[in-house]
């Protein structure tokens, strides 16, 4: 398959023309992403906010799962890049009047759409999407099932480097479902692609995928054990609908054991830095002083992702547009 | 009905119960193997053909192939599916028993095997369910079902309320002397699974089927084999552990056998990737562990049959994010030029044959199967140096949803006769 996404994602010169999962990308397109997104940020600064690289096109947010802070910030970079959007919550209208997700695209394409950015609660369902589209339009994953989440795991990317400057010297532990969470797998992936000196997942058995040795990390079951000397410290949000699978016994002993306050902080480096991709649980997986607190980022990562979402929506665009030239 | 003095000349003939393969001529009379070799001269032939440098072998006996027509027309017909089996050489095709209605009454069974006796291109036989409705909770009337023509009943892939029901199918099953045919799965377990919990799955996010929802079923069954006494076939296995458990009991005296589908021979979890649904499949596609491990159990013979699981399915049922695409591939045509190129070098060519053919004709009882004298004449000739390209002009299955459409396979069926008459080619 790296070699299917790769194709899928990259035109022929290997720039990026769809989004749908880091898995298939290298080293230097990720850079490029965050490079880009680091200009971008300045513009964020500026009073005037918006540039006209996207004029005269129109995005399309395809959601088929509730989403706000993504769908927000995707609808904000797409706006500062001077985009036509439109805003489709698909979950209520189309699929439940049983519509397939192929009839429903093909309707979405007849009134032109220059870009889709894509939620949807199957994995692989982004990928699905970006092979049936006609030539030319641009698929962005907004998150699909347990799949990739990668725009995500860009702004995290963003965070840490610039916070904690070069990946060669981290040490990166992310805690918690871990088996259900398409952000953890897109945020390992981009770990090791550039280059981050150790991941480390830390969880129960119950919320870690079988065979997560394949991905390159170290596991542990104990937070004193996991956060020993971690230089970034990545939460994730623990679902509550996940206790009724029996996962685990209550949220109270989860919060004992894998909550994040200022004792267990205290196990990873004086200056290691607190991320979450947000909804937070508080009191469940990570407690107030600490999310409030002077190590959190929490709030930074959010204004990342709408320059993070600018960089991504602009470079496939610019894929798609110089593909159209090659092949013509 | 069948055409009497067909004369095959000069085949090599490969019968899988001698184990010999040997160059000489075979004569069919009133549906029936009448003469093999120089006896072929005393009887005068109407017809002749000549099969030099190709075999003839017993027709194919397929344990599982999924025929749509009753309730699934837009998947297929029965006439367009037994039809890609006499392409395939299959001359004998167990129908499971998931039609609309559920073969689980013998009117069902009349109006299948009525079909396909006026289609004329293949035997088919049907597999009762083993609860009624499929549906777990009742045995079904698996008496009336043997008498009606079935032969053997199955759950398939259904759950079964609980192992108290299951212990009284075995029991109710063994009082009637019929065989059961378990797709090992604890229901518990496979979770909605839809491709093997192990890497690939993980990383495309993907809810996986751990192989011990297998394994814990196929261990809780033997046990309840051992208490009843009942025959018990293990269809389409996947994992190396499952290959063990069974040579294991087997070794024990247990009366159970064991069939795998030819595309778990072939294909691991690693075709999946880059969501690919051709390989949607039910039980999954495990590692290539368990992939050498299935192929070992073939060629020790634990695993006295290969099967087609042939499932079509119409384009849409394809075109879905990967969790939402309906599992099977379409097998009946590519069954035999598939599992002649994995194992020529691996077995004995009459060893081969017997997994296509005597092998699972025993596990439904089907004496009359092979090359020899008064054995009905269903026969295959292949031509095993032939290359052909598989397209959409000579696939005869209405079912598209096969990996190997556009590819070159070696190895190409010529003819397939049932009981005499010729059926393709």
């Amino acid at each position: 398959m790296e070699n299917q996404q790769k194709n899928i994602q990259l035109n022929s010169r290997g720039q990026l023309r769809h989004f749908l999962s880091i898995n298939g990308l290298d080293r230097e397109i990720l850079t490029e992403i965050l490079d880009t997104a680091d200009s971008f940020i300045k513009v964020g600064e500026r009073s005037v906010k918006n540039v006209p690289l996207l004029r005269g096109r129109t995005v399309t947010n395809l959601f088929f799962e509730p989403s706000t802070r993504t769908r927000t910030t995707f609808e904000l970079a797409a706006k500062r890049l001077s985009a036509d959007v439109l805003n489709l919550d698909i979950s209520t209208s189309a699929t439940s009047k049983g519509e397939s997700l192929l009839d429903t695209l093909r309707n979405l394409e007849a009134m032109g759409s220059d870009l889709f950015v894509v939620r949807h609660a199957a994995s692989g369902a982004a990928h699905f999407i970006a092979e049936q589209v006609t030539p030319n339009v641009a698929v962005v994953n907004a998150g699909d099932g347990r799949h990739a989440h990668p725009t995500q795991a860009m702004l995290d990317m963003l965070t840490i480097r610039r916070h904690r400057g070069a990946f060669e010297n981290l040490k990166v532990a992310i805690v918690g479902d871990i088996l259900h969470s398409r952000v953890a797998r897109s945020q390992i992936t981009a770990l090791n692609i550039l280059g981050a000196a150790e991941v480390r997942v830390i969880a129960p058995g119950t919320l870690l995928p079988s065979n997560l040795e394949a991905f390159d990390v170290k596991i542990y079951n104990q937070m004193s054990e996991g956060l020993k000397d971690a230089d970034v410290v990545i939460m994730l949000r623990l679902q509550l609908e996940r206790m009724k699978g029996a996962l685990i016994p209550s949220e109270r002993e989860f919060y004992q054991t894998y909550g994040l306050t200022k004792e267990t902080l205290s196990y990873a480096k004086p200056d290691a830095i607190v991320m979450h991709p947000g909804p937070i649980n508080r009191g469940v997986e990570i407690a107030s002083s600490v999310a409030d607190g002077p190590q959190s980022l929490i709030l930074n990562e959010v204004s990342y992702g709408i320059a993070v979402r600018m960089a991504i929506l602009s470079m496939t665009a610019s894929g798609q547009t110089q593909t159209e030239g090659l092949e013509e | 009905m069948a055409d009497s003095g067909l004369r095959i000349k000069n085949g090599c003939l490969v019968d899988p119960k001698q184990g010999t393969e040997q160059i000489a001529d075979l004569l069919v009379s009133d549906g029936k193997i009448a003469a093999i070799g120089a006896a072929c001269d005393q009887f005068e032939a109407t017809q002749e053909i000549d099969a030099r440098g190709m075999w003839v072998m017993p027709g194919i006996v397929d344990l599982a192939a999924h025929l749509p027509e009753s309730g699934y027309e837009s998947r297929g017909s029965i006439r367009s599916e037994l039809a890609a089996a006499a392409a395939g050489g299959v001359t004998t095709v167990c129908c499971t028993p998931d039609t609309q209605p559920v073969i689980d009454i013998p009117a069902v069974v009349k109006l299948i095997s009525g079909k396909a006796g006026r289609s004329g291109l293949a035997r088919v036989k049907c597999i009762g369910a083993l609860t009624q409705g499929l549906e777990g909770s009742f045995p079904s009337e698996m008496y009336a079902l043997k008498q009606a023509g079935c032969v053997a009943v199955s759950n398939l892939r259904m759950p079964f309320a609980s192992n108290r029901v299951l212990l009284h199918c075995l029991e109710y099953a063994a009082t009637h002397q019929i065989a059961v045919f378990l797709s090992p799965v604890d229901h518990t377990l496979s979770n909605d699974g839809c491709c093997h919990e192990g890497a690939v799955g993980v990383r495309l996010g993907l809810a996986g089927v751990p192989e011990t929802a297998e394994t814990v079923a196929i261990v809780t069954s033997l046990l309840l084999v051992e208490q009843t006494g009942a025959r018990v076939h293990y269809s389409q296995i996947s994992s190396a552990r499952s290959v063990e458990l069974i040579r294991q009991a087997q070794q024990q005296g247990l009366p159970v056998t064991a069939g795998v589908a030819i595309h778990q021979l072939l294909f691991t979890e690693s075709s999946i990737d880059g969501f690919n649904s051709t390989f949607h499949l039910q039980p999954p596609l495990r590692t290539e562990h368990d992939r050498l491990a299935l192929i070992e159990g073939v060629i020790d013979g634990t695993i006295s049959a290969i099967c087609s699981d042939h499932q079509p399915q119409n384009v849409a049922a394809k075109m879905a994010p990967f969790a939402a695409t309906e599992p099977g591939i379409s097998g009946l045509q590519t069954l035999l030029p598939l599992t002649m190129a994995l194992f020529c070098e691996k077995m004995p060519l009459p060893a081969i044959i017997d997994r296509l053919t005597l092998g699972p004709a025993a596990i439904i009882n089907q004496a009359d199967t092979g090359l020899e004298l008064g054995c009905n004449a269903d026969l295959t000739i292949f031509d095993p140096e032939a290359e052909e390209v598989v397209d959409v002009d000579s696939w005869r299955s209405r079912g598209l949803n096969s990996p190997f459409l556009g590819q070159a396979l070696k190895g190409k069926v010529m003819a397939t006769f049932l009981e005499g008459k010729r059926v393709f080619g």
